[in-house]
Parts: structure tokens; sequence; C-alpha cells
């Protein structure tokens, strides 16, 4: 799509999809960050009863994407279920859901702090890291990692100011020589960029890509 | 003071009587009535002015009849009081403590609010006082204890008091279905209502009874003699008048000389930033440097005590200050109330104004200050309604459905409750008396599981159905968390603001002045200046639940919190202004600059009959405005103005936005808007599909969705074991929100979310009355240039824009900033 944005870390260059993902052309790789399936049942447990619909909501939002793209590849980047249970409690509809995406490409599950180990029945590959040309996949990015490292975790938000007001967007955020992908979970939230995290990432010199209705905006950290 | 009367008062034991001989006192014949009342077990309402012993009267049936008591037979809730602020319980229970230790009662007199310590809430609970105060809140608390029963069952009596600031709000609805509850455990015990003057107290008479049946109860009245009337002053000099603006500082000339005159003052402004504003500018005109000091609800609670303390042992000469000192506490000597900006409704300046002077029979003094031209109209006409003894009533809205959730928690924390039952009772409370079945079941089942469509947390459910049909809790920990989240009034999430030497790293340690809303703070960059705690600050960052900052040596700060008024212009007061704009005879009393600007406005444009919508159009610049004045408040404006941009854009008329005031509404765009229909493009049909798809996206119906999300339990402030703070939520209820309308747009949550708005943040019953009532009244005037009257509607800053795209043009202005920077040559 001719709105939307490419960046290049590490040299490789790379689509922002206003959505929240990333399209990486020249491998047909698509890349979602921070699915965190299953959030809304795991807070219910504890007795906030979220609305049921988050899965489902994300699965809708991904099957555009992966129409819309035809991906050869999929990595999801980490925290795909919100907890360890989280996969036990899909209903059928969205395990057959999942199962359909398994089987139209290739699936990576990086492994994430919420899910060390997503369930086997996901097919796929699962592993730690990834490394694809000058790349690497990894859930959580490591502070003195080298160039093209592709991470989540994070969940980047920016808050922009203009004239008064202030409005809150998820957000990609990179210095060139990596990435952080923004959470792609209908229930998840966000960390302001200004946090020192992102300092300790970058420095103070990084650029917020930050999510629009229709395209992607760069705007300074 | 009164004479005592010679002939002896049957209803006032011997000791009662000769503690008023003692003090030179006599009755009055409103707590004499009262005593009647009582005797007969009758609930009753007090509407009296403030300083006519009102509270006293509130409590001496209860004082009379605990005396004749033995006291052994006691270690009984006797009276519970109920207020709406915790220090006002705390000023009653002291004032109460004087006439029991002069009369030598054996009456012990307790408080209980959240400052009250563990020890001795559970001492309490077993051993209760004779007379208990506390909050609305620690009722419900109470309630939801598994000894409830036996702790209300020997209540007598209940007094409410300050009942006409509240019963018509959320914390209302949660204190009326408390009420309901207490009559179930103690079906005999009476109540007595306590209310500043009303324009009709009907509403708080049923408010205070059981409602049964299709015939609406109503408790007895009992009105307190009129106070002398008030010496009302309006500053406003022939020489200045302000187009626009809120801050009145052409007028501090005027208040401090005011306040030179005055033994104390009260200075009272609308909002938190008005009053730092105002304290700032009082003291660059203070040469002789009289104490004078500030007072709001975000300062430290300390630094609020200080001056409270100040006040009170007399050594203030003024305090700037919110509505946090509207009400109740006695502060004796007081005589001069200022009021900066317009009063809003004639009943608040009515309390207001009450607040100089506790005393019945001497007269209250009072400064208004309008702060601009619409603002003089206002105050001119709330004076005119407060000498001619007019108020203004108010719309009653239906018991709020998230509180409800709240309560049937509550409920089912002490025990489990067969519904049925408990839907009867819970209809006996006065705001809930229209209540659906359906709507009740729709929240108990909220309540159990979420109350989804797709049933998937049943295995998670926090209330299960016992084998006899009964609902309890799932887990004790539930009730423990119900505890942690008692309570209806959602704040901001607030950060502590901390006072750092420039020289310290951000970061460490400072002095805390007060709490901020965070999303106040997250717009600040580095290097900004506000004005907080009555210093210019800067702001130097945010470092998890605190936000630091220096002083700074700037003198004019950069203030960009301005909300706006808190309160909308009562509908009253509209028609009065309009009515005065309405009627020329009346102008000649206005200070010059505003009589000349109407006149201008008449001969140049119109002035609208009191019943008709002026509606004008005219070219300016390269744009093409429309302006209507239909004195409906700024929320209603707002409404009114995304509804009409919506249409306008149908029509291809192609707006760009608008600005809405208290008064009025400028909305601008490319194209002569003059010859749309205008009757069509008011018509009440906006209220339908306009309004809905508006909804969605808004940004104030989100913060309303996020409120009673929080109310109904559906989002835990609190957890046990983690400490408090907006922070800890982590995840955003814009999104629970998105996800919810897409899926199940009828949830109980978005109608209580709606109930909510309607009334208030958006304010669309008023907007749908004003609708109404200039259907076939609306007349066009088409102009060559700017009138009068559109003036200061067009000197407000555009705050709002049309929904949706505006969103991306901030986002597209942001880059382009980072463009400009990225590709300059130098």
């Amino acid at each position: 799509m001719s709105t939307d944005l490419f960046v290049r870390v590490n040299g490789e260059s790379l689509l922002l999809d206003a959505a929240g993902a990333l399209w990486w052309p020249e491998e047909q790789t698509l890349v979602f960050a921070d699915l965190h399936f299953e959030k809304g049942s795991a807070y219910a447990r504890r007795g906030q009863m979220l609305p049921p619909y988050d899965t489902r909501t994300t699965l809708k939002r991904m099957g555009s994407l992966i129409d819309r793209y035809a991906p050869a590849r999929v990595i999801a980047l980490g925290d795909s279920f919100h907890d360890r249970g989280g996969a036990e409690r899909l209903d059928g509809h969205e395990r057959e859901c999942l199962a359909r995406f398994g089987r139209s490409a290739e699936w990576i599950w990086i492994a994430g702090n919420h899910d060390p180990a997503p369930p086997s029945w996901l097919g796929g590959r699962i592993c730690d890291a990834l490394a694809i040309g000058g790349l690497v996949f990894r859930h959580e990015p490591l502070p003195k990692a080298g160039a093209g490292e592709i991470a989540g975790h994070l969940h980047p938000c920016k808050h922009v100011t203009r004239r008064g007001r202030t409005m809150r967007r998820r957000c990609f955020a990179s210095d060139g020589a990596r990435l952080v992908m923004p959470a792609f979970g209908a229930y998840a939230g966000g960390l302001d960029v200004r946090d020192w995290a992102f300092r300790t990432l970058f420095g103070a010199a990084f650029v917020s890509y930050v999510l629009g209705t229709r395209r992607v905006y760069a705007i300074a950290a | 003071m009164l004479a005592f009367a010679d002939s002896p008062q049957p209803l006032l034991p011997a000791r009662f009587e000769r503690w008023f001989a003692a003090r030179g006192w006599r009755p009055r014949a409103h707590q004499l009535a009262l005593l009647e009342h009582a005797a007969k077990g009758e609930s009753v309402l007090l509407v009296a002015p403030t300083g006519g012993g009102k509270t006293l009267a509130g409590f001496l049936p209860s004082l009379i009849e605990l005396e004749s008591q033995p006291a052994r037979r006691r270690a009984r809730l006797h009276t519970l009081y109920i207020s709406p602020l915790k220090a006002l319980a705390v000023d009653v229970s002291r004032n109460l403590e004087t006439p029991v230790a002069e009369m030598g009662l054996a009456v012990r007199i307790e408080t209980r609010t959240g400052d009250t310590p563990p020890s001795r809430r559970t001492r309490q609970r077993y051993t209760p006082p004779d007379i208990l105060l506390t909050t609305p809140e620690q009722l419900a608390l109470l309630i939801a204890s598994r000894d409830a029963p036996r702790f209300f069952a020997s209540l007598s009596a209940v007094v409410l008091d300050e009942l006409h600031a509240y019963h018509n709000t959320k914390r209302g609805d949660l204190l009326a279905l408390g009420l309901a509850r207490l009559q179930a455990f103690a079906p005999g015990h009476r109540r007595v209502g306590l209310s500043a003057t009303v324009a009709d107290p009907a509403p708080l008479q049923r408010y205070l009874v059981p409602q049964r049946g299709s015939v609406q109860s109503l408790s007895a009245l009992v009105r307190g003699a009129a106070g002398a009337v008030p010496e009302i002053a309006i500053s406003a000099s022939d020489a200045y008048v302000p187009w626009a603006g809120h801050l009145a500082v052409h007028a501090m000339g005027d208040v401090m000389n005011a306040v030179r005159g005055s033994q104390t003052a009260l200075v009272f402004v609308n909002t938190r930033s008005q009053a730092e504003r105002t304290f700032q500018h009082l003291w660059q005109l203070n040469e002789e440097n009289l104490p004078i000091a500030l007072h709001h609800g975000s300062l430290a609670p300390a630094q609020r005590r200080k001056v409270e303390a100040a006040m009170a042992r007399g050594e203030l000469r003024a305090v700037v200050c919110t509505s946090t000192l509207d009400l109740g506490i006695d502060w004796g000597a007081v005589d001069r109330v200022i009021c900066i900006g317009a009063p809003k409704g004639a009943a608040r300046l009515v309390q207001r104004i009450g607040r100089a002077n506790h005393r019945l029979d001497e007269p209250s003094r009072a400064l208004l200050v309008p702060a601009n031209r619409f603002e003089v109209l206002e105050c001119e006409a709330a004076r005119d309604a407060v000498l001619a003894g007019e108020l203004d009533g108010e719309d009653l809205r239906a018991g709020s459905l998230d509180v409800l959730a709240q309560h049937v928690m509550g409920i089912a924390c002490a025990a489990p409750f067969d519904a049925d039952a408990l839907y009867t009772e819970v209809a006996t409370a006065a705001p809930y008396r229209a209540l659906s079945r359906k709507d009740f079941d729709d929240v108990v089942d909220f309540v159990a599981t979420g109350g989804y469509a797709l049933k998937r947390y049943d295995r998670y459910a926090k209330l299960r159905r016992t084998k006899e049909g009964l609902w309890r809790i799932a887990h004790p920990r539930l009730a423990q968390m119900y505890r942690l989240n008692v309570g209806v009034i959602i704040e901001e999430p607030m950060l502590d603001v901390r006072l750092q030497s420039k020289g310290r790293p951000a970061g460490a340690g400072g002095r805390v002045l007060g709490q901020l809303e965070e999303y106040f703070l997250e717009q600040l960059v580095p290097g900004d200046t506000f004005v907080f705690a009555g210093k210019v600050l800067a702001f130097r960052g945010i470092r998890e639940t605190a936000a630091y900052v220096s002083p700074s040596h700037d003198t004019e700060a950069h203030i960009p919190s301005y909300m706006g008024g808190k309160f909308p212009l009562s509908t009253f007061l509209a028609a009065r202004v309009r009515e005065m704009l309405a009627n020329p005879n009346t102008w000649g009393n206005l200070p010059m600059p505003v009589g000349e600007w109407l006149r201008i406005q008449e001969w140049r444009s119109l002035i609208p009959e009191a019943g008709q919508l002026l509606v004008e159009t005219f070219p300016r610049g390269s744009r093409e405005f429309l302006v209507c004045y239909p004195f409906e408040g700024r929320l209603a404006h707002q409404t009114l103005g995304m509804l009409l941009t919506r249409r306008l854009e149908r029509l291809r008329l192609r707006p760009l936005g608008f600005s809405a005031n208290e008064y009025a509404l400028a909305i601008w765009g490319l194209r002569d808007m003059g010859g749309a229909d205008m009757d069509r493009l008011f018509d009440e049909d906006m209220l339908g599909d306009d309004l809905d798809a508006w909804l969605a996206d808004s940004a104030l119906y989100k913060r309303t969705f996020r409120n009673c999300a929080i109310i109904a339990g559906l989002i835990q402030r609190r957890q046990p074991g983690a400490e408090k703070t907006g922070r800890q939520v982590t995840f955003s209820p814009d999104l629970i929100y998105d996800v919810l309308r897409e899926h199940e747009p009828d949830h109980v949550l978005l109608r209580a979310t709606y109930q909510d708005a309607a009334a208030g943040l958006l304010d669309i019953q008023r907007l749908a009355q004003m609708l109404a009532r200039v259907k076939g009244r609306i007349v066009k005037k088409r102009l060559d240039r700017v009138s009068p009257l559109a003036v200061p509607a067009l000197l407000e800053i555009a705050k709002e824009m049309v929904a949706g795209e505006a969103h991306e043009d901030l986002l597209h202005e942001a880059e382009e900033a980072l463009v400009k920077e990225a590709m300059r040559v130098d």
C-alpha cells in the first residue's frame, strides 16, 4: 500500500503497516508482536470480567493482514498468549482460525515472558530467537544487542500533543539499527516511549512511527 | 440573639430547657417542629438557610430520646448521621460535643471515615456509639459486612446533612440504595433530611422515604425562617469590560480593595487553575502583605489543614478557594464572599453567599466579579433571582446502573440474597423507582459473570446460585476486593508533584506540593512552566508515580490546563439571561460598555426574543462563520457542535471546526452556511444516528465509559496487596470500550455509559430540551461581517475540532515539525 511507511533497519527494507504489523517484502515475512491472546479471560479468572472478545478481535485484524500480504512466513514475536493457560481457554472457533492461519504459511512462535512455551498443537516452530538475513527476531530487546534486532515486549506508545490536545497511540520505535514493535493484541496496553526503558536501548535519538487510522506518522521520540 | 421565651416548651425536657436558657436562647420554631415529627416517628425534610441552627435541629430529637434511655441498655447504634464530606462529619461531631458536654448527657458520639484507624472501626462494630457520623461510602461498607443486621437493628434515626448537594448524583444513588437496605434492618427508623434552600423540595422529600406502589410518597416538610436579604454587589466598571476570558484580571484591583475592607473574605473561583492564577494576581497587588491563602482539592492535605486551622483562628484576611469550601464547615469570622466568574446557578450563589456570616439575622455580603460581558448578564440575572427568592430546580436523573452493580456486589458480600426480594427493595429507593426488572437482572448477571452474550466466564463467576436459588459470592477474596474499591467518586489518575532545587538530578526526593492529573503532566515538556500551589514551577520530568518540578523565576507561566467551568449554567438562570437580553428596558442597569454592546448588536444584527434561537452567518478573513446563541452551557454546545458539523459536512458545506462557550456556538468553514434550512439543520433527529456515530469515537464518551466500568467493578482500581494509582491498570479502558461496542453494543455497561453521558459530560438531555424549545422559532440573519454578540465566541480558542479526521491532522503537523528540522540547510 502506498500510504504505508518503509524504514531501513540494519540495511533491510521493512514496511510498517498502520495496523501495527511489520512486513518484510524481500523475505515475504509478516511479523506480529505481543498478541496477548486470552488476556480478557486471564483477568476474568481474577474477578475482572473484561469482554471475552479480545482474541477474536485480534484474530480478525490478523486475518485481514494475512489476506492482504499473503505471507510465506509469519513470525509471532512472543507473548502471543497472555498467560500459560491461555491456549487452553481458546474456544473451537478461535482454534480453528489459528489452525487455518497455520496452514497458510510457515509459522514461527518466538517464546515470550508471558508464554515461555506456546503449546505444540499450535503447529509451526517454537524458538527463543531467530536470525534471518541482517535481522534477529527476539521477544525482549537486549540492552547490548547488535544491529538488526527486531523485538517486542515493551509495547511502545507515544503521547502526541498539539494545540493543547493530547492523544496516545501505539507506535514502532527505531534508531535505524534496531526496532521495537507495537503490541498487536486487542487489550495490550502501552508504555510511553519517554520511559527509561527506551533510553537504555536507543539513547536519546530515535524515531517513533505512530499508528494513525490509515497511515503511519514518523515523529521524533 | 433571641430572648428566652417565658412559656416552657412541653417538648423539651427540663435539662434541655435549662441549657437553652443558660445561653440566652430559645428553641427555634423549626427545631420544635422537628421534635414533633420525631415524636410521631415521621421522616421530615428541613429546608433552611445556612446559620439557622439546622444541624442541632437534626440531632435534638435523638439527644432527647437518648437522655431518657437508661445507659446500660445502650451500646447500640441509635442515630446515624451521613455527610457528603469527611471533614464536615468531623466538624459536626465537634460541634455536637459542646451541648452534650454542657448538658452533661451520657451520649457517645463517634465518627467513622476513611481516616478512622482499623482498631477503632473494629471496636465500633462490637460496641457501637449512640451516634455515628459517617459518609455514604462508609455506610456502604458497613452494610456489606456480615453483622450488618445486628449492627443496625436498634437504629432509630438517620440524619442526612446537606442533602441538596448530592441527592441527585451517583453518591446520592449509592446512599439511596444503602437507605433501602437500612429499611430492611430497622423498619421503624425515621429520617431527617437537612437541606439548604431549594426551589422544589418534593424530590428531596421523596428521596427520604421508601417508595412503594404507584403513588409517590413524600416525607413531611419543615421550612426554617428565611435569613436576612443578602447584600450583593456586582463589580463592573463603565470603563472596561472584557469581551472574553474567565480570569477577571481587569478587576483584581476591586477584589483586592474588597479584601482590604473585610475581616475575612472567601474568594470563590470555579476551577483549580483559576484559583492559582487569582492567588498570583492578588499577591502582586498585596502591598500590605495581608495574609491571603490558597485552598483547593489538589493541594497536599497537610497544606489544606494548615490553611483551615489558620482560618479557624481568624488569622487570615482572605482565602482563594474552589468548591472545596462550598459546603458546611463553619468558619465564623467570614464577613464577605467574593465570587469570581459567573455563578452558574442561583442556588449555588445562595450557597456561596451563605458562607459569609453564619448568622441568620445579619445580611451576608457578597461581591460578584464577572470576567466578561456575558458573565455580566449572568451575574445580573442571578442577583435578581436571589433577591426575588427564586432558585433553579434541577432535572432528576434516574439511578445509575453502574452504582446498582456496586451495591449488588456489596449486598452479596454481606449474605446470600434473593433476587426477587432485592429487586423489590431496590425499587423502594426513589432514584430506582422506575427500574425495570430486565435492567436489574442484567445488572445481577453483569456482576456474576460480566453479562456477555458469549457465556465464557461461568467458571469464573463472582456470584453463584445456591441450591435454594440465592446468590452468594464465590470467594471471600471478592469481598476484600469490593471493600478496597467501594465508592463512586472517580478521580483522574494523579501524580505527586515534588519540588526539587535545580541542581539535583530529576527523580530523587523533594517535598510533595500536592497532586495533579496525570494527563496534564504528561503533555508537558521539560522546561515548561505552570502555576501550582501558589508558585510558578518548571517541569523537569516524570519518574514512576511522581512529577519533578523546580522553582521558576518566570512571572508568567504557561497553563494549558484550563478546562472550562465545572458547573454548566443552570437552565433556570439561562432562561433569565435570555429574558434580560430580550428586554432592552433592563439594559439601563448594565455597565456602559455592556449596554452599548447590546445596542449595537440590535442595530447591526438583531436581539432574539426570549424563546427564539438566533443564528448568524457572516464571512471573516478567508472563512465563513455560523454562530448561534442557545445559552445552554458549554457541554451541551460542544455536543451540538459535534452533531451540527457532521450534518453540515453531509450537506457539503465543508465545516472546518467549531468552538463552544457557555452561551454560544461558533462553526467555521470555507463556504457560506447561511443557505442551509435551519429548521432542518437543528432538527431533533440529530440525536439519533448522528449522535450514535459520533459517540463511537468521542474521547469524552470513552472517559465516561471508564468511570462507569470502575464504579460497576469491571475495572478494579485497587487489588488486595497491590497499591493504588491509575497507573496500575494494565489495560486501557478505551480498548475495552472499542471491543465491547463492536461485539455487544447493547451491553448493560454501555447503557449505563449512555445514561451517564446524556446527563453529564455530553449534556444530551439539555440539548434535546433546547432543540424542542426552538423548533419553528429559529431566526436567521445573514451579515456582511462579525456581529458584536459573536465576538466572544470567536475569541475562544478552537478546543474541539471536527471529529475524526482532526486527530490525523495533529499527527500530520507533528510530523511536519520533524521534517522541517531534518531538511533545514543551515
